[in-house]
């Protein structure tokens, strides 16, 4: 180990950087030409889009006129139509609610990475609470507010309410699909095997489509709920199936020794899995587990296709009009970085954590 | 209790909870088809795939064969199988290339071309796909009429009616035996053990290219060049191969989104290429691109290669989303007959049936180079 003297101290930091930089963009006559090509590029770059974004731009709703002869980009139609795409046709006075659910899904995802609540029950306590907060806000008939149905759910509001349900239904279900892929009984064994088989080799578009078309056909219609909770089911399904290949890979992980130290300590298996076998499963797979939930945030904007009115069908219906029509660009861009955000720091959130294992393995 | 009745005891309990699963899983189909039965009848369906024979009499954006509204059900579904496979592969062809150069651009020691290519993952990475999409699809149909279009060398044009590429001046039937040639090349070429990797590249370009003028040559009609080049005329564009917007859309918006993604599985790979065999090549006096197609490349490929298969599945299934802009893949053309004939099971059925054979098959595939790629004895 280093001695702390050996470290670069504080003040060095620029040395360091000025030496990277030698080393790795001005090492010879072309390297250098090349630096200073891409950086050139890059500035120019990055000043255009902030001249488009920030210098040029009309920011205020009333000043639409003024937007066709600005250089910049047209924020009034954000400025405008920001509630219909964040919260879609929820009733406009009620939007408090939508507005404190997603902080609540928020809130859930941000604890969660937390350590102190990496355990099974506390995870489970947490997304229920937060999942239930969400429920309660938007139905509203508990805190005896007017009671808005599923299908004015809209936005981002009704893109996290999918993804929130999806990954606190597919969870469990991957776990159980996962120890049913690696029981010792046969049939429960290859019944397992073959629908994570079939269910991964189909696009997830076929799932949901057949979840929202065709399941109505096969079940009565007792079965049958709302569109939207079979296709949060077809979604959770999909989400099980990959899930459980993650689960997979972390019982890989563990040494048979592990289970045989169980059963020698006189523990049921019941116990051997939950006690022993389950956390360090869990401490595996949580990069990969991480990866699934970025993914599923970025695959809960498909469902657009089969008529939601989620946060990027909000964004069509924002510029849908003739008056904002020409301004789709920002709309996308809102919306794109709204996504961008989430997904961006949760990734980064997991690449953090792969470091961190990488470190605790070594 | 002694140790043979635990067993036996234990052996029950195992077959009991087996024979209640399939029993569950009977009485599900059970169910399922007898609702289904009750269900149709009262909508006043058939079942059967009787429907494959009868006309559709409506159409969509793109084909690669003849087409009409008089086509069959099975015609119209081939088409979609066909249009499906033909974006999958270019998707496939174009994201596996630019994903190569960009994942080496963020092994690279340049800290320039490193940045670039960090952004350019970090911006197309973490955008869902079908944002993308819709965005270059709105981009690409606000684009100039064909009066205004943008054009390269005036040999392509770019509007809003779509991309106009010179072509070669043959028929579609010639254009497939050029691609059978090439493909026929290809297998010759990379069989030839004494070439090198890069040789054989080359080669199978030039040979390929000559193959494929000399074809155009033979069959192009006596009285016209064997060029067929785009040219502007009044409202619309005269020769050449048109590609439609929607086509061009899916192509940008998924190659972009793949190749971020192929990307970081090639650095992965370069990543875990031991340095000391870098440091060997350097002090055997090799240039920095001898090492990456001699020392780095041959190591990572090992790595590369099953995530990169994963990742072309992923681009198969992802020509799904043509549905949201209106490109006539398999799932745009099913999801239509669905509406059209209320076939919807059968449909269905079709539908996943295509998509296993296509992932199976692209499996196979992965496999095969996989095991040509791995070290003998290990």
């Amino acid at each position: 180990m280093a001695l702390a003297s050996e470290l670069p101290a504080q003040s060095d930091r620029w040395t360091t950087f000025a030496n990277t930089l030698k080393k790795r963009a001005f090492r010879s006559p072309s390297d250098s030409f090349t630096s200073v090509f891409i950086f050139g590029l890059m500035l120019y770059m990055a000043w255009t889009l902030i001249d488009w974004a920030i210098l040029s731009a009309v920011w205020r709703a009333e000043d639409v006129e003024h937007c066709a002869n600005a250089g910049g980009a047209c924020w009034s139609v954000i400025a405008a139509r920001h509630r219909l795409i964040l919260f879609g046709l929820y009733p406009f006075e009620e939007h408090w609610r939508s507005t404190l659910a997603c902080l609540a899904i928020v809130a859930t995802v941000v604890l969660s990475c937390l350590p102190r609540f990496w355990s099974t029950s506390r995870l489970v306590t947490l997304w229920i609470v937060g999942f239930g907060a969400y429920v309660v806000l938007m139905d509203g008939r508990l805190i005896g507010q007017p009671i808005v149905t599923t299908d004015q759910w809209g936005g981002l509001a009704l893109t996290l309410f999918m993804f929130s349900a999806v990954v606190l239904l597919g969870m469990p279900l991957g776990l159980l699909l996962a120890l049913a892929r690696r029981s010792k009984l046969p049939v429960v064994r290859g019944a397992a095997s073959l629908l994570i088989d079939f269910i991964r080799s189909l696009p997830l578009l076929t799932t949901l489509f057949a979840a929202a078309v065709v399941i109505p056909l096969l079940l009565p219609d007792w079965l049958n709920g709302d569109k939207i909770w079979r296709v949060i089911v077809g979604f959770a399904l999909f989400f099980a199936c990959y899930q459980a290949e993650v689960f997979r890979g972390g019982f890989q992980a563990i040494p048979k020794g592990q289970f045989e130290a169980g059963k020698a300590l006189g523990l049921t298996p019941f116990q051997t899995l939950s006690r022993i076998v389950m956390p360090q499963v869990f401490r595996h797979a949580l990069p990969s587990t991480i990866n699934m939930v970025v993914v599923t945030f970025k695959e809960t904007a498909i469902v657009i296709i089969i008529g939601f009115f989620d946060v990027l069908a909000s964004a069509n219906a924002a510029f849908g009009t003739v008056e904002w029509a020409p301004y789709y660009i920002e709309v996308y861009a809102f919306v794109g970085a709204i996504y961008w955000i989430f997904i961006f720091s949760l990734s980064q959130y997991g690449e953090y954590l792969k470091a961190r294992m990488a470190v605790a393995k070594r | 209790m002694d140790a043979a009745a635990l067993k036996l005891r234990r052996s029950r309990r195992d077959m009991l909870v087996q024979a209640l699963l399939v029993v569950f899983v009977v009485l599900v189909i059970w169910v399922a088809i007898s609702t289904a039965h009750t269900n149709l009848t009262e909508l006043n369906m058939t079942s059967g795939f009787g429907f494959l024979e009868r006309a559709t009499g409506w159409s969509y954006s793109f084909s690669l064969i003849d087409r009409s509204i008089d086509d069959s059900y099975s015609r119209t579904l081939l088409i979609g199988f066909l249009n499906t496979l033909f974006l999958g592969l270019i998707c496939i062809v174009l994201s596996t290339i630019l994903g190569f150069a960009i994942g080496t651009a963020r092994d690279a020691r340049q800290l320039g071309l490193n940045a670039l290519a960090t952004v350019y993952i970090q911006l197309f990475r973490n955008l869902p796909l079908i944002l993308q999409l819709v965005f270059w699809y709105a981009v690409l149909i606000h684009m100039p009429g064909p009066r205004q279009a943008f054009t390269m060398g005036e040999v392509a044009f770019l509007s809003n009616r779509g991309l106009m590429l010179p072509g070669f001046n043959v028929s579609p039937t010639v254009v497939l035996a050029m691609f059978a040639v090439i493909a026929l090349l290809a297998v010759v070429i990379f069989r030839q053990k004494s070439l090198q990797p890069v040789q054989k590249l080359l080669l199978w370009l030039v040979s390929g290219s000559g193959a494929m003028l000399l074809l155009a040559w033979i069959f192009a009609p006596a009285d016209s060049s064997i060029f067929s080049i785009p040219a502007q005329q009044g409202l619309r564009f005269r020769g050449g191969i048109g590609v439609p917007i929607e086509l061009v859309a899916m192509i940008l918006a998924i190659t972009l989104y793949g190749s971020a993604y192929i990307a970081e599985v090639v650095r992965g790979g370069l990543n875990e290429v031991p340095s000391g065999l870098t440091e060997a090549g350097k002090a055997l006096g090799l240039s920095s691109r001898a090492i990456w197609f001699h020392v780095k490349m041959p190591m990572a490929l090992r790595t590369i290669m099953p995530p990169l298969g994963n990742q072309w599945i992923f681009i198969m299934k992802a020509t799904t989303l043509g549905v949201a802009i209106g490109f006539s893949d398999l799932f745009y053309i099913v999801s239509t007959s669905i509406t059209q004939s209320g076939q919807t099971l059968e449909l269905m059925g079709l539908l996943m049936l295509s998509f296993l054979l296509i992932n199976y098959s692209l499996a196979q595939l992965v496999n095969f180079m996989n095991a040509r790629l791995a070290l003998k004895g290990h």
